[in-house]
């Protein structure tokens, strides 16, 4: 994992003993800025090039300079509105991710047990043979491909094609199934459409921000260290961390509200209760603009092979609403969800003040959880209960986790039952394909087939029996991980692995292909706010490495397929954005012209009449919206939904013999799975190993001091992890923290794969532990 | 040839006097927060011997009032 540091030694040194020091000032000091972080001088004359950080869906602009053919200094890009000019320290360490020594720079193919590099061709021309043959066998829905919301645009858009339209399976999933899936399911189902209806230009007018189970400090620290800013510009500003761990984000808010995990549910609902029973709703904009909705309850958590649910919404009225919060008094639920009956009071007052305008803000701790639909539907609840959306600075904002969640698997649809435009069961959307895709409409399946987990179970029973993987680790990221790793492993499965390090992934390949990452190619990603942004290829990729869409069409084109992706390896990146842009050609959703993107530091859609679009579902700025106010066009009654969701508990509760509650997450310095931010480093030496956070009270109870050694069990098995005690945060007494970024300590062996019946997202957050000295 | 990196605290509305002391010296570069009182401070000097006596430099500066190294390496 040695950094190469045959570019400029003395200079890469430079910049990274400036970095560290930056690092350092950041994590002590939050929101501190450093503007300019370094000048370079050092470097020479350096060709700055805008391109997108990669390292969160934030989507940060970048400045990376090259010389002598490799990047060799990187800092914010003053001119991109997402960061103006700030950086995390992922983003500061970015250009390091490409020149560790043990870059995949060959394609690999298992020969008697072992990986051996071979020409790229042969190994391209297996993985062809391959996947034909599996389907002339099993039949095409024994294919599949699992892909990332780290897929460039242009990549997803060609995986869709290849798999939907090319082969005829909607054996096609993204790894955004595993954190974003329950912000969708959320969206559609309260506004008929997805992705955020604001932008962040709503940090600049909110004067409340509300941060669901949200650690904003360590997960989105640039848009955090703008909050930041909005308040020190502004002493009224209030940020409220409501959350089920005391955190770097928690210490930087006005106040910290710990909550019982799960009972986020109950919490909204008692908000909802306390603003309508206060006579402080907004019940003008709730006449005019909301209908009322409910789904089924007791939905399961998915745990069975063959699980399945579909949701079915009746119509209500406001009473019955009114009604159902009955059970939801704030006095009723503090007495399960920790916090106080001030605190839910105050949290409702915030809510429902007309002179104060509100920003909620989520991320995994709504969206992992075996309700993570209902929660997304809550919290926008309470933001229709007070008309507080869709305007500057009045905003429920679910944020993403990867640079292109919202570009690639969101918009291009890389999940099972999505096409580019529309889902699979549209007649409507599957004939749109076809039509652009020039095949024959029966060629796209109408049926989804399987969603992340169930895709890796069908992998295990054999079910599907080749599987490529490009731009994601999940046998570091699969919860119940054993089972789908064992699954991967048996006789028959043929695994492609695309990636450009080797990784627990990589371990269970028959084949390697090495990829072009980030700006070793052209490519665009689609960030939280609907802000797509384009990047060119800055540097050549090495040795037989080349994009993952580059890969995809190879071996298209060895299939038979090779008169849907007719282009060049120069071309194709603006060819694919001219034919995928149709599918958008709507004031809805229109995307911004290849030229245009190439120019600026990103548009966000709907792009109308040369305009982006800032805030949805209001005519006064957004183009598709009619009428002089509100216009929610994206359900038929122009409405949005206000859909009661009740409060149900978490899967596996502690018990006696597995009394710990264990959440797993994420650490400022390392990106997932660590395979990149492992390599770098500063990173790497900062947070050199996962470890388990054990709350001061525990630790005393049981004997327990930093370093010890403790063995972490749960129903489905163990790993030995050491103990951090008040380190950058604190778990509630019972509970535990585990970061997954360890490849070497994988949590995953222990965490349960139930899943939100609607939006069919694991909920990584909540399962029953015990815990050993060893 | 050592390279450091500090964070540097100036006394009291000593900033910019600071900064300017320490850009006299030929072997340092600074970086200066825009919204905070800390300076990053990058050394990069020949030898130990000068390093040595570049140490001895920075505990001459008056409007130290502060400083925490972050990063040693060569």
């Amino acid at each position: 994992m040695d950094f190469d540091t045959t570019i400029g030694r003395r200079e890469f040194i430079k910049n990274l003993a400036i970095s560290s020091a930056i690092i350092a000032a950041k994590a002590m000091i939050p929101g501190v800025l450093f503007a300019n972080e370094a000048d370079f001088k050092g470097l020479g004359d350096l060709d700055w090039n805008k391109t997108p950080c990669r390292f969160c869906g934030v989507g940060c602009g970048l400045l990376v300079a090259i010389k002598d053919g490799k990047a060799v200094a990187v800092k914010g890009d003053p001119q991109s509105p997402v960061n103006k000019g700030l950086c995390c320290v992922k983003g500061y360490h970015s250009i390091q991710s490409l020149y560790a020594k043990d870059r995949l720079k060959s394609a690999q193919i298992r020969k008697n047990g072992k990986l051996v590099n071979v020409p790229l061709k042969e190994a391209l021309d297996l993985v062809a043979s391959k996947m034909q043959e599996t389907i002339k066998k099993h039949g095409k829905d024994s294919v599949s491909m699992y892909g990332s919301g780290q897929w460039t645009i242009p990549d997803g858009y060609i995986a869709s094609k290849f798999m939907k339209g090319a082969i005829g399976t909607n054996n096609l999933e993204a790894n955004a199934r595993l954190c974003m899936a329950s912000a969708v399911t959320g969206f559609i189902s309260t506004f008929g459409l997805d992705e955020p209806m604001g932008c962040y230009e709503d940090i600049d007018y909110a004067d409340v921000f509300v941060l669901w189970g949200n650690n904003m400090a360590e997960m989105h620290p640039v848009l955090f260290s703008r909050i930041l800013d909005r308040k020190a510009k502004n002493r009224k500003v209030k940020i409220i961390d409501l959350a089920t761990r005391t955190t770097r984000t928690s210490y930087a808010s006005d106040k910290s509200m710990l909550f019982v995990p799960q009972t986020d549910l109950a919490i909204a609902n008692a908000i909802c209760y306390e603003i309508l029973n206060s006579g402080k709703a907004n019940f003008d904009f709730l006449k005019k603009h909301v209908s009322y909705k409910k789904g089924k309850t007791n939905i399961g958590y998915g745990l069975e092979d063959g699980f399945k649910f579909k949701d079915k919404l009746e119509g209500i009225d406001l009473d019955a609403v009114k009604k159902f919060l009955e059970d939801y008094t704030p006095e009723k639920v503090s007495k399960y969800c920790g916090v106080s009956v001030k605190d839910i009071r105050y949290l409702a007052s915030l809510y429902s003040d007309p002179k104060l305008k509100v920003m909620s803000l989520w991320c995994m701790g709504v969206n992992q959880h075996t309700r993570g639909t209902w929660m997304n539907n809550l919290i926008y609840n309470i933001h229709l209960l007070v008309g507080k959306i869709s305007t500057p600075g009045n905003s429920p904002f679910s944020l993403t986790g990867q640079p292109s969640a919202c570009g690639t698997v969101r918009e291009v649809g890389t999940l099972t039952h999505k096409l580019p435009y529309g889902v699979v069961m549209s007649e409507k959307a599957r004939e749109k394909a076809a039509k652009i895709w020039q095949v024959p409409v029966s060629k796209i399946p109408s049926k989804p087939t399987h969603h992340t987990v169930s895709m890796f179970r069908a992998l295990d029973r054999g079910d599907i029996k080749f599987m490529w993987i490009q731009v994601t680790n999940p046998m570091v990221t699969m919860p119940k991980l054993k089972r789908y790793r064992d699954g991967a492993n048996k006789e028959d499965r043929f695994i492609v692995v695309s990636d450009i390090y080797p990784t627990p992934t990589t371990e269970i390949a028959d084949v390697v292909l090495p990829s072009a990452l980030w700006f070793e190619r052209e490519g665009m990603f689609g960030n939280s706010e609907r802000r797509t942004q384009h990047f060119n290829q800055l540097v050549q990729p090495p040795g037989q490495a080349m994009s993952d869409g580059l890969q995809i069409m190879e071996v298209a084109k060895r299939m038979g397929h090779g008169a849907m992706f007719p282009w060049t390896k120069e071309n194709y990146i603006e060819k694919i954005w001219s034919e995928y842009s149709q599918f958008h050609a709507n004031d809805k959703h229109s995307m911004a012209p290849y030229e245009v993107l190439k120019e600026n530091p990103g548009m966000r859609w709907p792009y109308v009449k040369g305009k982006e679009t800032r805030w949805r579902f209001h005519a006064k700025y957004d183009p598709a919206a009619k009428g002089d106010s509100y216009d929610f066009y994206g359900k038929p009654d122009h409405r949005a939904w206000l859909i009661i969701r009740p409060f149900e508990m978490a899967p596996e509760p502690p018990n006696k013999k597995y009394p710990f509650l264990l959440c797993t997450g994420r650490v400022i310095e390392h990106w997932h799975t660590g395979s990149m931010t492992r390599r770098i480093p500063a990173l790497h030496q900062a947070v050199p190993e996962g470890y388990v956070e054990v709350n001061p009270i525990d630790a005393k109870e049981l004997g327990i001091v930093n370093n010890t050694k403790l063995k972490l069990s749960s129903r489905r098995g163990s790993i030995v992890l050491k103990a951090l005690i008040d380190g950058r945060a604190r778990p509630q007494p019972g509970e535990l923290f585990v970061p997954f970024f360890d490849e070497s300590l994988l949590i995953n062996e222990l965490t349960l794969d139930a899943f939100c019946p609607i939006s069919k997202q694991p909920d990584y957050k909540k399962c029953a532990v015990k815990i050993e000295k060893v | 040839m050592p390279i450091f990196s500090y964070l540097v605290y100036p006394r009291m509305g000593k900033k910019e006097e600071l900064i300017k002391s320490l850009e006299g010296i030929p072997e340092c570069k600074t970086v200066d927060s825009t919204n905070e009182d800390i300076v990053v401070l990058l050394t990069d000097t020949s030898s130990e011997e000068k390093e040595m006596h570049l140490q001895e430099t920075l505990k001459q500066v008056p409007e130290i009032e502060g400083m925490a190294l972050v990063y040693a390496g060569e």
